[in-house]
């Protein structure tokens, strides 16, 4: 085949993986910004979106109804996922405690999701049902494209809800300065509450993403995942939204580009099994670098 | 008089903050023993002139000399080491930490055994151990803190607190003393003992204190010399007598009706 | 005068006793009928879960600074001390007549040494940050060297010479015995607390507290950071070469993921952060659970969770918080003396500063 056209074949796939990667850094990048807490548990909400689908989505088929309707449901479910975690445990615990306190509780909810969907549904992968049914373009399959497409939908969507929207200058408010938001007549803890069910519900739309892609779930899906896109939200500067979008590109191009050529370049020493450890290695070096990000700004302690 | 020993110098000290300019030309001569004040009203730039002088930041203009020894670039530790010690305007402590850890804690740079002492117990260590703590017990009692040195620093009342935190300042054993806003928070019965406690300190330590206030009573009571600052610029420096009458501190404590735009230096 | 070393001296004494006891035991229960491989393989991990656990204290708990990857090291540690074994093993040095837990104690040293290296150069870099980034970093250090020793041809199959990249270790031969392991977990016990017990312990402490202020009085923040991390990795290593050596004589590279290491800081949390007896005990209890409630397996990781978010809600300085048991102590509140003990914070602060990045 064609090596540029090998190139091409990649570089797609990248984007793939990128839109999905960026839509799951938006979630973490929108948590942090508002609260500067990274959610560890915000992979395993994709997982939660992945096993509502698994669920609904033959409810959908059975129905008559387009079987991706089911993001709907999975949507809602996130949503709901992601307001009850910060309700419940990280609210109080960052009331009371300090910073190590919240990391170890969005660890520990991290833990908590995972193995209570083991014990419900098994450590099987599950499968779900064919989400979309499209004619491949060129040599692209139909899913890839749809993803890509998505994604920038959604992107887009956001920004304009940052940027436009009474409830999203309420979210910059509160990032920027809790107090003053809250003297500006910003209901603090209802935005940070729809701030957690906005980041999720993109998580429920990148599972239906990665189920459109890969047709199955596991209790583990989220983790990797949810993983790289941190370190996605990181090198676009995390606490910033177009940073997330920009991170999750890169790291999906990198990684898709890295699966397939390391091993070529490197004459066999390195094999695509690193390119997991290429992100990370990735990570390491903004934050040594600049652990702001690329798009990202410094805020340094008060003396 | 005997000639008096210069133990502090700051020369054209000033630091450049992206184009702010917060501090321009500070100038110091701390001599052994004074007690000099930095006063100036709210944003003036003096804690920026102490993070300056403790190594904090780093001045983007002049010098700093310690007994001759310049003290540009160095880290925070290493002027401690050298022996400028400070404390906090919002009072640092460690917390969870009893209050004759936070004394001894200082001691750690006097401390000279290794790991392979400390894993073994062997050789001077428990003979450095047990000479700390006899000095840290004094240093307490100094402050009449002695019998709480069990107790966790964060359960100390505030007036307390203060006072540990100039007893964990000269546990150090430094030269210099850069106390800032001590009295900030206090009832006049505090600030009464804090001024007792200065007093003492500058009688058995022999050390040179600067000092940031807005307690002006404090300030016109104990300080020899007064340095004013306002917007990064000393505008006044003096004795307190003469400090109290210069028009351009007043004015720039109160404001003045048509203060131009611009520099004010 | 001397009063601190006196007291330190009883106490010595006392817990020698105590240890002489712990032994009798051991030897009784090496002879009894109780001493089945898979008690054995239990006793066994206690012990290496007790000294990574307590090893992950220091950084995490005396020094709030919060590494995720710790098992890294414990890789580090195991793959070495295995690839040593295999060493003296094929240079022939079972027939020297060496004693089987030399042969061991040396694999120990070189593997521990290893790791500590690796402790060094991982914080270095890493400790430039703090919190949440801290964690992260040491998270993805922790997965990059694991992958690595996942891909390396000397750490697969039969090891060095004739090793395969990307299978599992085997054919490490056991010459430990259960009293090496045993002594060697009671030392490295020891040997933390002797280092948190002197100005090292006082200065990590200050840098949990405030770092600022520790500058300020005049410690050198970097330098401790990376020694209480190179000393943790170090002994996280010990840790790893015990697990290697555990007699199972495989070693694959899916014992040391993240989610392990998340485990161990969970341990280490709900022990108490700043209490090694806190820690012994959170990594025995945590040992011996699963084995005695076998029925509620699949549960138990959910039940740890569920436990940590509680904790965290309720007593977030874990169970133990910052006491620790001292045998002289408890003896003199038995006899009426009041022991010397600080009284619990009043409540747990919050941190004052509005930003760490």
């Amino acid at each position: 085949m064609n090596p540029f056209i090998l190139f091409i074949q990649q570089l797609v796939n990248g984007l793939r993986v990128g839109s999905i990667y960026a839509l799951v850094a938006l979630g973490y990048t929108m948590v942090y910004g508002i609260i500067r807490l990274i959610n560890f548990a915000h992979g395993d909400f994709i997982m939660v979106g992945g096993y509502t689908l698994a669920f609904t989505v033959p409810l959908m088929v059975a129905a008559g109804m387009p079987a991706w309707l089911a993001v709907v449901a999975a949507i809602i479910t996130c949503a709901i996922t992601g307001v009850l975690v910060e309700k419940l445990a990280y609210s109080p615990v960052r009331r009371r405690g300090n910073r190590m306190s919240s990391l170890i509780t969005a660890i520990a909810m991290s833990l908590l999701l995972e193995n209570g969907a083991q014990v419900l549904f098994g450590a099987n992968p599950r499968g779900v049902g064919t989400l979309f049914t499209l004619p491949n373009i060129g040599m692209f399959s139909g899913t890839t494209l749809l993803t890509i497409v998505l994604g920038a939908l959604v992107m887009v969507a956001l920004q304009l809800f940052v940027n436009k929207t009474k409830m999203g200058r309420g979210m910059r408010a509160v990032s920027e300065d809790k107090e003053a938001a809250t003297l500006m007549g910003v209901h603090v803890n209802r935005t940070i509450a729809i701030t957690f069910a906005v980041g999720s519900a993109l998580a429920a739309v990148a599972s239906l993403m990665y189920c459109a892609q890969y047709n199955q779930v596991t209790t583990t899906m989220g983790s990797m995942l949810g993983l790289k896109a941190f370190v996605a939200a990181v090198l676009g500067g995390i606490g910033v939204v177009p940073g997330a979008m920009l991170g999750g590109i890169l790291i999906g191009v990198v990684e898709s580009l890295s699966k397939a050529y390391i091993g070529t370049l490197t004459g066999g020493v390195i094999t695509s099994a690193f390119s997991d450890a290429i992100v990370f290695a990735i990570l390491i070096v903004v934050l040594l670098v600049k652990p702001a990000g690329i798009l990202g700004s410094n805020a340094g302690e008060k003396v | 008089m005997p000639e008096q020993k210069i133990v502090l110098q700051a020369e054209h000290l000033g630091i450049n903050f992206g184009g702010l300019k917060a501090v321009d030309d500070f100038n110091l001569e701390l001599c052994e023993g004074e007690l000099v004040g930095l006063i100036g009203p709210n944003g003036a730039g003096k804690t920026t002139v102490f993070n300056m002088l403790t190594g904090v930041y780093e001045p983007t203009e002049g010098k700093e000399y310690l007994l001759g020894n310049c003290l540009n670039g160095k880290k925070v530790y290493q002027i401690v080491a050298a022996g400028i010690a400070r404390t906090f305007q919002n009072i640092r402590l460690f917390r969870e930490m009893t209050v004759l850890e936070n004394v001894m804690a200082a001691f750690t740079k006097d401390i000279k055994y290794g790991m392979g002492r400390t894993l073994a117990r062997s050789g001077g260590f428990w003979q450095e151990e047990e000479s700390a703590y006899t000095r840290a017990i004094e240093l307490l009692s100094l402050f009449g803190l002695q019998d709480k040195k069990a107790e966790l620093a964060t359960n100390l009342p505030y007036g307390q607190q203060r006072k540990l935190e100039i007893a964990r300042a000269l546990a150090t054993d430094m030269k210099v003393l850069l106390l800032d806003e001590p009295a900030a928070g206090m009832n006049p019965t505090e600030t009464a003992e804090l001024l007792d406690c200065i007093n003492l300190i500058r009688q058995k330590f022999h050390v040179s204190i600067l000092l940031i206030e807005h307690d002006m009573s404090l300030v016109m009571k104990i300080c020899e010399r007064i340095i004013v600052l306002d917007y990064g610029c000393t505008i006044a420096s003096g004795t307190p007598a003469e400090i109290a009458g210069n028009k351009r501190v007043i004015a720039a404590y109160l404001g003045e009706e048509d203060e131009e735009e611009g520099s004010v230096c | 005068m001397m009063k601190l070393k006196k007291d330190s001296q009883k106490g010595t004494l006392l817990n020698f006793a105590g240890i002489a006891v712990l032994f009798a035991a051991l030897l009784v229960f090496q002879q009894s009928s109780l001493a089945t491989p898979y008690m054995r393989g239990i006793l066994i991990q206690c012990c290496y879960v007790i000294i990574m656990v307590t090893s992950l204290n220091i950084p995490n708990g005396f020094m709030g600074q919060f590494s995720l990857g710790h098992v890294g090291f414990m890789a580090v540690g195991a793959y070495t001390s295995a690839l040593v074994t295999k060493a003296l093993v094929q240079a022939g040095v079972p027939y020297t007549g060496l004693p089987g837990y030399a042969m061991f104690l040396i694999a120990v040293l070189v593997g521990a040494l290893m790791a500590g290296l690796f402790g060094l150069m991982v914080s270095v870099p890493a400790l430039r940050l703090r919190g949440d980034y801290l964690a992260i970093i040491t998270l993805g250090f922790g997965e990059i060297i694991r992958v690595i020793i996942q891909n390396i041809p000397i750490a697969g199959g039969k090891g060095l010479a004739e090793g395969q990249a990307g299978q599992p270790l085997i054919g490490i031969k056991n010459f430990s015995n259960m009293y090496a392991i045993v002594g060697l977990t009671i030392v490295c016990v020891a040997l933390m607390y002797a280092f948190v017990r002197s100005k090292y312990g006082r200065a990590i402490k200050a840098i949990r507290d405030d770092e600022i202020a520790s500058e300020a009085a005049g410690i050198n923040t970097t330098y401790y950071k990376v020694l209480a991390f190179t000393v943790s990795a170090f002994f996280a290593g010990v840790a790893g070469a015990v697990f290697a050596h555990r007699g199972l004589g495989t070693l694959q590279t899916s014992d040391f993921t993240f989610v392990k290491s998340t485990e161990y800081v969970l341990m280490v949390v709900l022990g108490g952060m700043g209490s090694l007896t806190g820690s012994i005990i959170s990594a025995v209890v945590l040992s011996i659970l699963p084995e005695a409630l076998r029925a509620f397996a699949q549960y138990r990781m959910l039940i740890y969770a569920f436990l940590l978010v509680l904790m965290m809600l309720f007593r977030p300085i874990g169970l133990c918080g910052t006491w620790e048991f001292s045998l002289l102590d408890t003896l003199r509140g038995i006899r009426g003396h009041k022991p010397k003990k600080p009284q619990a914070p009043a409540a747990v602060k919050r941190e004052e500063v509005s930003e760490d990045a």
